[in-house]
């Protein structure tokens, strides 16, 4: 198995609210390979978006602090590295697809103008020469991949002229503009009607399978992580809480808060229970001692007030639970 | 039918105006809703599922009264109510719930005064509001000291849990569910509609449940409503619509849905993914609106708008594909939507 | 992205009682204490105000305040007995300049007090009900921002006789139209909201809608609108005075103040420039205090 582009250790960062400190990551690993399409999924607050703004470096600080840990990228670790170098990284060898196609554009500039801009600048970092022409060559080559009818007209329009779905592909095809290695995408898709987001699911996982590129997905749609992924984090509180290759996790979740998740989510069978998970997210300033989860679990008992260890429960499937005994003893 | 139904709708129409120009006069319109009927049980929960556009959550506001129908008629428990856009009978009998728990409340009133604000304005006694107030939280399984907090000391469902307390102040008949659910995570969405349907049996309400979510449609709804541009496309029982989809847009859109286990994924009808998407209200295309992204989209589709085809007990769809069928039925028995499993 | 979150971990909804909240009023004080300047806009309106509200125990020469003459006390340059120096009859500055604060807290009292009302309620109704009541009012408003108001002001009390309650009523006529425009957009905003249809479907009346359900959103948006408000007010009445349009003599005003010291200037510099500091120092306030304000509520609309 080939080394790991993105790899994250151990990483914890506190965010100071109101004078107080919030423990809003605390030791979270993943890793990411090329060709692998891993997802990160959790609810509302669980902390997927700090993630996403840890590894792209563009976390506010302060009030965000990292206390712990590394992001390490094609070995290199991005939190010591100097500035300028890192800088140098991002929009080209890590980029990154935008949740919200209504807004992650700029309603005042044409979409050509804006995706070659993003060239251009590249370029420069780079050291690359390239004229105008070649710009507007490579945009509506990349254009052309993420299957938009008529680049070239597309070129010249204004976002506005564009309905929800094509600029869904302006964004995907921006993030791709300057042949990164790592993709993240922030909620891919969830902006858009279900008929819509089946297509544009379907035409990233293409571009993504074609160039065998990393991908990293943050999402709380688990019916969408399904369907694209291939490995999943499951991340509560801060924590990552289970993680494994997608058909395992779904067929045998070993964590209690796995299990509830996916028996949250309505059923196409009509076989749904709708039990939910009591109470709610905890406040990070004052977390639950040991297990984030504890309060919540129905399964809780003493040992939880001791942080869980990471069980391995299958080939590279992991839950951090005491309930669960490591695979060897099972079998 | 043996028992009227509560609500019915017929032939009910929105459209609004668009303005232009200096004397801001009429230069087309947003056809919304167009010549929309379905009628609704007693202690029936009906579905109506569409994407953004579909003119689902026109169709609640007028059937609240928050609009005024261009044209067709809303029938409540028998008599007219489509013109009373503020009879007060009919507010007491007809609550809505929207969609968004952070801006249907008040941020700048307590939780008791924004529940009582129904129970003020239909002469509850003055004396009773605080017990009453009480008893809602209750119902809705919220501690009675969330009376004196403000919303935005609240999570996301407990906020939705005040919005669901506050429609049942008045002891309504009929509830319109806008989207309950779609702002909040999974698990919350899961113990909010164990509520509703708790609710339900418990005080025998009748909800109008509004969604775009299919799966959440499948368990808890009776009979569904499949709506594109402003017009049903397929409506039937719940169980006849997901089992035997007959509209190929309900097909897609089933098929369309991620699901999270192999069992679910057989259910799915297996069509052609949709190609372009949803035309604007303002724009509808000519003939069967939904010719334009139907993979079996023939001539006549182009021309004539067809009208419903009864294809099963309570389950009619609007496609010239199943006109041709039940023409035809006797001579060629071949199903032109084919479909991956039967349940 | 929703880094807080105000529940604490109960075990069960109905035990869902959120331990570690913390309060709108504690995260607002928190924000406004460490924003520096707004801090020190407070401090100086505190103080204005307390001269304003103390000046006979404040002031050192309570009895100089305006019929006072004092031939050999003329003229004098700032000293320990007179901190701001004396005018050209011989009364103490700073004396007149604390009880000067009087007449232009008066002034912003009234003025405000009359336009704001009158402004929030036509802003709410304009905002809310939309179709006519919208075009007259708004077109109202329109007509009436495109005239500047010291020239209106001007106009009026040269009309009427030059006294401070004209001068109040020149500045009112005009001034509500900024609130109009503000409530307006604000009300505008939040009709589209959900808690306004709500309440219209739980049959609550205009009224309540207007006055129960708005304008308690609107709040945050007039306090700030209010407090920079306060300083062009003193502005405004200082320029009336200034002109002889205003408060007139010997009613200590500041406007009146810099203009009689003028005469002296420069070598007597104290007589206006000390009158003339304390209406920089009050609007100063006033304007950091009001931008503090708008940071800590986060209303962009107000100007």
């Amino acid at each position: 198995m080939n080394a790991p582009l993105l790899d994250v250790a151990g990483l914890s960062v506190d965010f100071a609210t109101y004078g107080r400190q919030a423990r809003v990551l605390d030791g979270v690993s993943l890793q990411v390979r090329a060709g692998q399409h891993a997802a990160l999924v959790g609810e509302t607050g669980c902390g997927k978006s700090v993630t996403l703004r840890a590894i792209m470096g563009i976390l506010k600080s302060p009030p965000a602090s990292i206390a712990a840990g590394s992001i390490g990228f094609d070995g290199a670790d991005l939190l010591t590295m100097p500035a300028r170098q890192r800088d140098a990284l991002k929009g080209t060898a890590m980029s990154m697809v935008f949740q919200d196609p209504m807004t992650a554009l700029n309603p005042v500039f044409t979409i050509g103008d804006q995706l070659a801009t993003i060239i251009k600048y590249a370029d420069r970092r780079m050291g690359v020469r390239r004229d105008k022409q070649g710009r507007k060559q490579r945009v509506i080559e990349v254009l052309d991949q993420v299957r938009m009818p008529d680049p070239e007209r597309i070129f010249g329009a204004y976002p506005i002229m564009l309905s929800g779905g094509m600029r869904q592909r302006v964004l995907i095809a921006m993030a791709l503009l300057n042949e990164p290695r790592l993709l993240i995408a922030d909620e891919p898709g969830t902006a858009l009607d279900v008929t819509t987001q089946a297509e544009i699911l379907a035409l990233l996982n293409d571009l993504v399978a074609a160039r065998s590129l990393a991908l990293l997905m943050i999402t709380h749609n688990l019916g969408v992580v399904r369907e694209m992924a291939d490995y999943v984090y499951v991340m509560y509180a801060g924590t990552i809480v289970e993680h494994g290759p997608t058909e395992a996790l779904f067929e045998r979740p070993s964590h209690p808060y796995t299990q509830a998740l996916i028996e949250c989510v309505p059923k196409l069978s009509g076989t749904s229970t709708f039990k939910g998970i009591d109470g709610t997210i905890p406040d990070y300033v004052d977390p639950p001692v040991g297990c984030r989860f504890r309060p919540r679990c129905p399964h809780r008992h003493d040992a939880c007030f001791e942080r869980p260890p990471n069980v391995t429960v299958g080939a590279n499937h992991v839950a951090a639970c005491w309930l669960r005994q490591p695979a060897e003893e099972v079998a | 039918m043996i028992e009227a139904p509560l609500l019915e709708v017929s032939g009910l129409t929105k459209h609004f105006p668009i303005r232009g120009g200096i004397i801001q006069q009429r230069v087309g319109a947003v056809r919304a809703v167009n010549d929309v009927s379905f009628a609704i049980r007693k202690g029936e929960v009906f579905g109506l599922a569409g994407e953004s556009g579909s003119g689902k959550s026109t169709i609640a506001r007028m059937v609240v009264g928050l609009y005024r129908p261009t044209a067709g008629t809303v029938h409540f428990d028998g008599s007219d109510v489509s013109g009373l856009i503020g009879g007060r009978d009919y507010r007491k009998q007809v609550q809505m719930v929207f969609q968004n728990p952070g801006s249907s409340l008040n941020p700048r009133r307590t939780i008791a005064q924004s529940v009582a604000v129904p129970l003020i304005f239909h002469d509850y006694p003055k004396a009773k509001i605080a017990d009453r107030v009480a008893e809602l939280l209750e119902m809705v399984e919220l501690p009675r000291n969330f009376a004196i907090r403000y919303p935005h000391e609240l999570s996301g469902g407990q906020k939705q849990r005040v919005a669901i307390a506050r429609a049942l102040a008045v002891e309504p008949r009929l509830i319109v569910l806008d989207e309950p659910t779609s702002a909040l995570d999974v698990s919350v969405q899961a113990k909010i509609i164990d509520l509703l349907a708790g609710l339900a049996g418990e005080l025998g309400l009748t909800f109008l449940f509004i969604s775009h979510d299919l799966s959440l449609m499948r368990n808890f709804c009776s009979r569904v409503g499949i709506l594109y541009l402003g017009r049903l496309a397929e409506t039937g029982s719940t169980i006849d619509v997901f089992g035997s989809p007959a509209h190929p847009y309900t097909q897609a859109l089933i098929g369309a849905v991620p699901v999270v286990s192999d069992e679910e994924a057989a259910l799915k009808p297996s069509i052609p993914a949709l190609s372009g998407e949803i035309p604007s209200p303002s724009r509808i295309p000519k003939g069967c609106s939904f010719h334009t992204r139907c993979p079996f989209a023939f001539e006549p589709c182009r021309q004539i708008d067809p009208e419903f085809t009864i294809v099963g007990q309570g389950h009619e769809a609007r496609c010239h594909l199943l006109e041709e069928r039940t023409a035809t039925a006797a001579t060629v028995p071949v199903s032109p939507v084919e479909r991956s499993a039967h349940p | 992205m929703a880094v807080l979150n105000n529940g604490s971990a109960p075990a069960s909804v109905e035990e869902a009682v959120p331990a570690a909240t913390i309060s709108n009023a504690y995260k607002n004080w928190y924000r406004f204490s460490r924003n520096p300047t707004a801090v020190i806009g407070a401090v100086i309106v505190l103080i204005v105000i307390s001269c304003a509200l103390f000046a006979p125990w404040i002031a050192p020469y309570p009895e100089q305040v305006d019929n006072f003459v004092d031939f050999r006390a003329r003229h004098l340059p700032p000293s320990w007995e007179h901190w701001f120096g004396t005018d050209n009859v011989g009364r103490d500055v700073l004396t007149r300049v604390i009880y000067g604060y009087r007449i232009s807290l008066l002034l912003v009292v009234v003025v405000l007090g009359l336009s704001i009302p009158f402004g929030v309620m036509l802003g709410l109704m304009a905002g809310y009900f939309g179709g006519w009541v919208e075009i007259v009012i708004m077109r109202l408003t329109d007509i009436a921002l495109a005239i500047p108001p010291l020239v209106m002001a001007l106009a009026i009390t040269a009309v009427l006789s030059p006294n401070l309650m004209n001068a109040m009523i020149a500045i009112s006529v005009l001034w509500w139209t900024w609130h109009t425009r503000l409530i307006y957009s604000i009300t505008r905003t939040l009709k589209t909201q959900e808690f306004v249809e709500a309440a219209e479907i739980l049959g609550a009346s205009k009224f309540h809608i207007l006055f129960r359900e708005l304008l308690p959103n609107c709040v945050s948006a007039i306090s700030v609108k209010a407090t920079l408000d306060a300083g062009f007010v003193i502005l405004i009445g200082a320029s009336l005075s200034f002109l002889g349009l205003g408060v007139q003599p010997p009613t200590p005003d500041l406007g009146t103040m810099v203009a009689t010291g003028a005469d002296y200037l420069p070598d007597r510099w104290w007589q206006s420039v000390m009158p003339g500091m304390a209406i920089l120092v009050a609007i100063l306030g006033f304007n950091l205090l009001g931008d503090g304000l708008r940071d800590m509520f986060d209303v962009e609309d107000v100007r």
